[in-house]
């Protein structure tokens, strides 16, 4: 068989359809649910009983507006915020921190300190939650930002770290060894080397990191029991139940929680695939 | 040997140095893990009584070993787990798909991985819609003249867990087909080319050469997708059918949110839990089978 031939060229485009056919069938499964989120988000009530499936027609942007006032969606949107910028912000430090410290000193602790990160990363929060919620109740953080900034930070450190020391051990150790005959201490190589050149894979676990955190809903459930102090995810299940029978503006209420994500991925996909590949790139 | 960077002096001189860059990391684990599990052995062994707290011993794992909804939910777990190797078969069709169709690769894979990126909320609460029973499936059934088999899937004591499993697929396979097609895209040319030469077809092409080089990945894959049906699956059931009808789809994370928090008696959770983190040990033994590589070896 020579590539150049028609035949083959024929052939080989003939061959490929089945294929395609199945990857069209799996891209149509996959984006079936956004669609009908998207759809339904833009019908009137009246529009959705009488089609489910199809077009919006009449096509009405009340719902959009309702989900942003009759609700509090828009607080809950702003404590997602603050709830995902704070636990990126404490863990993606701490974590650096603490994956700088296993690359670059050799000390007692050092491999157990690595395999508990490990393992750790397997704990289910279902295990850890009633002794945490005993103790956000005691120490008086129970119903604020803070108590699920704090688990969140917590629960994303093994991971990150995991993530940081696997790209921290691959930056060129010959440079922290001339910066430290130069008279630098640690602390001014991990913040004027270590961190500079480690900025995509910072920005990458960033990016899987707010996934995380913005689409969570377990912990969010049972820390912030509040209407003020709830964000999105669990804000969403108070929205569904306030309003059982208006399908639209459910789905409306989904779809204002769903964009920033969309978004940041629309932007960001090679970083989402560049994160998850990474984490499991041995 | 492993090379071994020049040791400065300012490192020998201070011997707390890395513990000290530790130290924030440590008191997070400390607080959010270790304390909590501390803590759950701890209350396992307690009960609340109207005159105050007492200690009862091993009384509470007696009472959830005799509890017939704790076998159920273990049981909800294990049938989850069953599609671990369903999503890895599709994903690693998909992905090999993927591999052999440059036309268009990357819009497909954009398009196959978006549900991983929506929220388990969302996905759960548009597939109540879509599963009900006048939802797509449904529709599509009675469309095909297959009215016959139309049921409300998430109301059906015998379909819940297969259409959460279902749901699980949706949204977890795409992580899957990008985990494979990176990998895929990272093998050596030259032997899949040497196996066409030698008159390999399509499948003996992947079966022998392709797979084999990919078992890490499959495996990873594999491992966290038995880490999420175990550890992570509350969501769904939370949003979806809130673990019924009746226990059909209680999970063990849900069992043990619905004693310590609806039915308030947080002995019995405790004693949930230690059986659930015993089982997750046992996941701790796999994931260091494909993440644990040791500082050292690694130098």
């Amino acid at each position: 068989m020579k590539p150049g031939n028609p035949s083959t060229r024929l052939w080989s485009f003939l061959s490929s359809i089945p294929k395609h056919i199945i990857l069209i069938f799996f891209s149509v499964v996959a984006l079936y649910p956004v669609y009908y989120m998207t759809v339904t988000a833009f019908k009137t009530r009246q529009g959705w009983l009488h089609d489910q499936f199809g077009l919006p027609i009449p096509f009405t942007f009340q719902n959009m507006i309702d989900a942003m006032n009759k609700g509090n969606i828009p607080l809950w949107f702003g404590n997602s915020l603050i709830v995902t910028i704070a636990s990126l912000v404490a863990s993606t430090i701490v974590s650096a921190l603490a994956a700088f410290a296993l690359t670059r000193f050799h000390f007692a602790g050092r491999s157990f300190f690595y395999n508990s990160m490990i393992g750790l990363m397997v704990i289910p929060p279902a295990v850890l939650i009633l002794p945490l919620f005993v103790l956000m109740v005691n120490i008086g953080l129970i119903n604020t930002l803070p108590s699920v900034i704090i688990i969140y930070s917590g629960l994303l450190i093994p991971f990150s770290v995991y993530l940081l020391v696997s790209f921290f051990r691959s930056l060129p150790g010959e440079l922290f060894d001339a910066a430290a005959i130069d008279g630098c201490t640690n602390l001014d190589i991990f913040l004027r080397i270590t961190m500079p050149l480690s900025t995509p894979a910072l920005v990458t676990l960033i990016v899987v990191n707010a996934l995380f955190v913005w689409n969570e809903l377990f912990v969010a459930l049972v820390f912030l029991q509040d209407e003020s102090v709830k964000t999105l995810m669990p804000g969403l299940t108070l929205f569904k139940g306030h309003f059982t029978n208006n399908e639209p503006l459910i789905m409306a209420g989904s779809l204002i929680a769903t964009i920033p994500m969309v978004l940041l991925y629309l932007f960001g996909q090679r970083l989402f695939v560049e994160g998850l590949v990474a984490g499991a790139v041995k | 040997m492993p090379k071994q960077p020049a040791v400065p002096k300012n490192r020998r001189k201070n011997k707390l140095e890395p513990y000290l860059y530790l130290a924030p990391a440590t008191l997070f684990i400390i607080i959010v893990f270790v304390y909590p599990i501390i803590e759950i052995f701890h209350t396992s062994l307690l009960q609340n009584t109207a005159s105050g707290i007492k200690t009862i011993g091993l009384t509470n794992y007696k009472l959830v070993v005799q509890d017939p909804v704790f076998l159920e939910a273990l049981g909800n777990n294990g049938k989850l787990l069953i599609s671990v190797p369903f999503m890895t078969v599709l994903a690693l069709m998909v992905a090999i798909l993927l591999f052999e169709n440059t036309r268009g690769r990357i819009l497909y894979r954009g398009i196959i991985f978006l549900p991983y990126i929506l929220a388990i909320p969302v996905v759960g609460q548009t597939f109540v819609y879509l599963l009900g029973l006048n939802g797509i499936l449904n529709t599509l059934l009675r469309d095909f003249g297959l009215g016959f088999l139309t049921i409300d899937w998430l109301g059906s004591a015998t379909w819940v867990i297969p259409s959460i499993s279902l749901v699980i697929i949706y949204r977890e396979m795409g992580f899957g087909v990008v985990l494979f097609l990176a990998r895929l895209m990272s093998l050596d040319k030259e032997t899949l080319e040497a196996a066409a030469i030698d008159g390999a077809n399509w499948w003996q092409k992947h079966l022998y050469v392709t797979l084999p080089q990919m078992s890490a990945v499959i495996e990873f894959f594999v491992v966290v997708e038995l880490i999420t049906m175990l550890s992570w699956v509350f969501s769904y059931v939370f949003t979806m059918t809130g673990g019924g009808p009746g226990f059909a789809s209680t999970v063990m994370e849900f069992y043990i949110w619905e004693h310590a928090f609806a039915f308030r008696s947080p002995g019995i959770a405790s004693a949930l839990a230690v059986f659930l983190l015993l089982i997750t040990s046992v996941l701790i033994v796999l994931q260091f089978r494909v993440r644990g590589r040791s500082l050292e070896e690694a130098e």
